[in-house]
C-alpha cells in the first residue's frame, strides 16, 4: 500500500496506521491546491459551481487529510468512514480531493462534465470514492441519518450477542440554501429525537452546513431567510457548533468536539466565504453557478498561487 | 369444475396479504426492516411491528425523509421496506425514489396500499391513480400490481427476495380471492410473466390489480353463451414485462380491452398501447382502455365509484360485448 500522495508537509508517519499527519500549514497548502484544481476544472468544463467549491476547500482538506479514515485502499471496506455530499453541485472540490487522494487519475479532472467521461456534473456513485449519487437538494441529511442509524442497530445487535461492533464517522455536508428544502427539517427533527425503542443516539452523525450566505438567486437572507439558524437547530436538539470554515484549527477542533459529544448528533455551522481566495468571486452570488473563462481562471489561479507562497503555520 | 360467481368467493384485501406475508419474510430475510410514515395500521404492518419491534421504524408523517433514510439504511446493509398510501409514497417522495433509490440502485422496497378508487370514502386526494405511471418510468424499478390476496403474497416474496428497487401496488378494499375460483390464478405468478385466467380467441381483456376480478366474471358469463370468445390476461408485473410472452397471449386476437384502477394514461393502458403499436401494420389491433379517463376520483363507496367511473362488472360486460360484436361473434 502506498502512502497517500500529497504535496503537504508531512510531520510524522504512523507506520502502523500508514497514515500521514499534516501540519496546519500542510493542510492549508492542500486546500489551496484543491482550489487551483477546481478553477482549472471549471474553466475546462465551461460550466459548474465555483463559489461554494472554493469556499469549502479547507473543510475538505481537513476531512480527507486529517480526519476521515477514507482512502482508495479501504474504499470497499465497510469500516471506512462515510462522507455524504448532499449539495452535490459543489462536487468539483470533492473530485479534486478524491483525485489527489488517488481514487482516480488526476487527468480525469480535465474531462469534468464531458460526454463519456467519469466525472459527472453532480456526484455519481459509480465514481470511485463517491458514496452516493446526489444533486437534488435536501436528501443527504436523511440518507446519512439512515447510515448512522443502521450502524447503531448493528452495534446494538452485536452487543446483544456479546460481540462488539464499531460505528464509523458519518459526515454529511449540506449547503445553507439547501435548508430551504422541507426534507432537511424532516431529517433534522428525526435524527436527534426519533421515537424508536431502543433509542439510538446518533452521536456518530455529524452534519456540516456550509453557511456562505449565497444561493443561486442571491443572498440567502434575500431568497428565504434562515436565521436564527443556531436557535432553530438547538431547538431540534442538535449539538450546535459555529466555526470559521476557513480556519484549519477551528475545523479540526469542531470535528474533535463532535466526536466527544455522545448525547446527540452534532451540527457544525461552518461560516465560509463563497469564492474564497479569488477577489472577484468572493461573496458574489453570481459566481454560485458560473464557470470562469480562461482569463478569469488564470487571474484566479495566480491569486491562489500567491496565497500558497504566504502560508504560515499556526 | 363448477365455477363460483364473484359473490360466492371469499373477499380479502391485498394489503391484508402483505400484513400476513411480512413476518414470514422477516424470518427469511434478517436484513429486512420496515418503515412507516404514521400509517402502520392502515398499511397492515402492526403485526410485523409487534413481532419485530427493533426492526420497525416510525418515521412520522415524513415520506421524503422515510425514502432517503431507507436509501441510507440500504447502503449500510439493510433491506428497507417503506410503507404508506400510494398518494404519499411513491407520489410525495418521487424525487427521493428517483435520485436516492434508483440512481443509487438501492435495495429498497416500496409497498403502497390505498391505490385506486377502492379507497372509497376518503375521496380523490387519497386515491392513488397515477402511481404506476410514476414508477414505471424509473430505470431499474420493478413494478408489481397483484390481482388478489394470494397473488400478493407471491408478489411480495418475489419483490423482497430479488435484489433491487421494487414497487408493490396494493389496495384497501376486500376483493375476490381467485384461488378458490380457478386452479390457475396466483400459482401462475412469475416475475415478468403475464398469464391467462380465461381462454378466449376474439377479444382479450388485459387487466392489472384486483379490478381485473370485476371483469373476469362478466367475461366468463359471456363465454358461457359464446364459448371461448373473451380471453382474460392478468398482468401482475407491469415492469419488467415479458413482451414476447405477452404478445403470445394475444395471438390471433384483434380487439384488446385494458382494465386498471389507474389513469388510462401512463398505466397499463399506455403500456399495452406502446407494446402493440410496435407490432406495426402486420397485426393491427383495436385497443380500448378502461380505467380513469383523465379524471380524479371522489368520495363514495367502492361499489358506487366503480359504477360512476364505468369500472363495474356491468359496464365492463357492455364494453366486452360491444368489442366482441365488432370482432365477430
Amino acid at each position: 500500500m502506498s502512502l497517500p500522495k500529497s504535496t503537504g508537509t508531512a510531520k510524522t508517519v504512523k507506520q502502523n496506521q500508514r497514515r500521514v499527519t499534516y501540519t496546519k500549514a500542510g493542510l492549508q497548502k492542500i486546500a489551496h491546491e484543491l482550489r487551483i484544481d477546481v478553477l482549472k476544472m471549471l474553466e475546462k468544463a465551461k460550466s459548474g459551481h465555483p463559489a461554494s467549491a472554493l469556499g469549502t476547500a479547507e473543510i475538505f482538506s481537513v476531512l480527507y487529510w486529517d480526519y476521515l479514515n477514507i482512502s482508495p485502499q479501504n474504499a470497499q471496506d465497510p469500516s471506512r468512514d462515510k462522507f455524504i455530499l448532499s449539495n452535490g453541485h459543489i462536487c468539483p472540490i470533492l473530485y479534486a480531493t478524491l483525485a489527489k487522494k488517488g481514487f482516480f487519475p488526476e487527468t480525469e479532472l480535465n474531462s469534468l462534465r464531458k460526454i463519456n467521461a467519469l466525472l459527472q456534473g453532480h456526484p455519481d456513485r459509480n465514481i470511485p470514492g463517491i458514496e452516493t449519487t446526489a444533486g437534488s437538494l435536501g436528501q443527504g441529511l436523511s440518507l446519512a441519518t439512515g447510515i448512522a442509524l443502521t450502524q447503531k442497530i448493528e452495534a446494538d445487535t452485536a452487543n446483544t450477542a456479546g460481540n462488539t461492533a464499531t460505528t464509523t464517522k458519518v459526515i454529511v455536508m449540506t449547503s445553507d440554501g439547501e435548508l430551504n428544502e422541507g426534507q432537511t427539517w424532516e431529517a433534522a427533527m428525526y435524527a436527534p429525537r426519533h421515537s424508536h425503542t431502543p433509542k439510538y443516539t446518533l452521536d456518530n452523525l455529524t452534519w456540516i452546513i456550509d453557511r456562505n450566505n449565497i444561493q443561486i438567486s442571491g443572498h440567502t437572507n434575500e431568497v428565504l431567510p434562515l436565521e436564527n439558524l443556531r436557535e432553530k437547530l438547538e431547538s431540534f436538539n442538535w449539538y450546535v457548533l459555529e466555526i470559521d470554515g476557513h480556519n484549519i484549527s477551528e475545523i479540526q477542533g469542531a470535528l474533535k468536539m463532535a466526536e466527544n459529544i455522545t448525547s446527540r448528533p452534532t451540527v457544525i455551522i461552518a461560516h465560509t466565504i463563497p469564492g474564497k481566495g479569488v477577489d472577484f468571486m468572493e461573496k458574489d452570488p453570481k459566481w454560485h453557478g458560473k464557470a470562469p473563462n480562461r482569463e478569469q481562471m488564470q487571474d484566479a489561479v495566480a491569486q491562489i498561487k500567491n496565497l500558497l507562497k504566504n502560508i504560515k503555520d499556526y | 369444475m363448477t365455477r363460483k360467481s364473484t359473490k360466492q368467493l371469499k373477499s380479502k384485501s391485498t394489503r391484508d396479504a402483505f400484513g400476513e406475508v411480512l413476518p414470514e419474510l422477516a424470518e427469511k430475510i434478517p436484513e429486512l426492516v420496515v418503515l412507516t410514515a404514521d400509517l402502520a395500521d392502515s398499511t397492515r404492518v402492526t403485526g410485523f411491528a409487534e413481532k419485530y419491534p427493533k426492526r420497525f421504524f416510525q418515521i412520522g408523517v415524513a415520506e421524503q425523509n422515510m425514502a432517503s433514510l431507507a436509501v441510507g439504511m440500504s447502503l449500510a446493509g439493510k433491506i428497507p421496506v417503506i410503507t404508506s398510501f400510494g398518494v404519499f409514497s411513491p407520489a410525495k417522495n418521487w424525487d427521493q425514489i428517483r435520485v436516492g433509490v434508483c440512481m443509487n440502485e438501492a435495495n429498497v422496497k416500496i409497498v403502497s396500499t390505498h391505490c385506486g378508487i377502492n379507497v372509497g370514502e376518503d375521496g380523490a386526494t387519497h386515491q392513488a391513480l397515477e402511481d404506476i405511471a410514476l414508477m414505471r418510468v424509473l430505470p431499474g424499478m420493478k413494478v408489481f400490481s397483484p390481482v388478489d390476496f394470494e397473488e400478493t403474497k407471491e408478489v411480495v416474496r418475489a419483490a423482497f427476495l430479488e435484489e433491487g428497487p421494487a414497487y408493490v401496488r396494493l389496495t384497501r378494499a376486500k376483493t375476490p380471492v381467485l384461488e378458490e375460483a380457478s386452479a390457475k390464478g396466483s400459482k401462475n405468478f412469475k416475475v415478468g410473466s403475464p398469464y391467462v385466467l380465461e381462454e378466449g380467441t376474439k377479444v382479450a381483456l388485459v387487466g392489472t390489480g384486483p379490478i381485473l376480478t370485476e371483469g373476469l366474471f362478466p367475461a366468463r358469463e359471456i363465454n358461457e353463451k359464446y364459448p371461448e370468445s373473451i380471453k382474460v390476461v392478468n398482468i401482475p408485473t407491469i415492469k419488467p414485462l415479458d413482451v414476447k410472452k405477452f404478445l403470445g397471449t394475444l395471438e390471433g386476437i384483434s380487439h384488446v380491452v385494458t382494465l386498471e384502477e389507474h389513469q388510462i394514461t401512463g398505466g397499463l393502458g399506455s403500456l399495452v398501447s406502446e407494446i402493440l403499436s410496435m407490432e406495426g401494420l402486420q397485426k393491427p389491433r383495436k385497443i380500448v382502455r378502461m380505467g380513469m379517463q383523465d379524471t380524479f376520483g371522489e368520495s363514495g363507496s367502492y361499489e358506487d365509484l366503480k359504477k360512476k367511473f364505468g369500472l363495474d362488472s356491468e359496464s365492463i360486460k357492455k364494453v366486452l360485448l360491444k368489442e366482441l360484436k365488432e370482432a365477430g361473434i
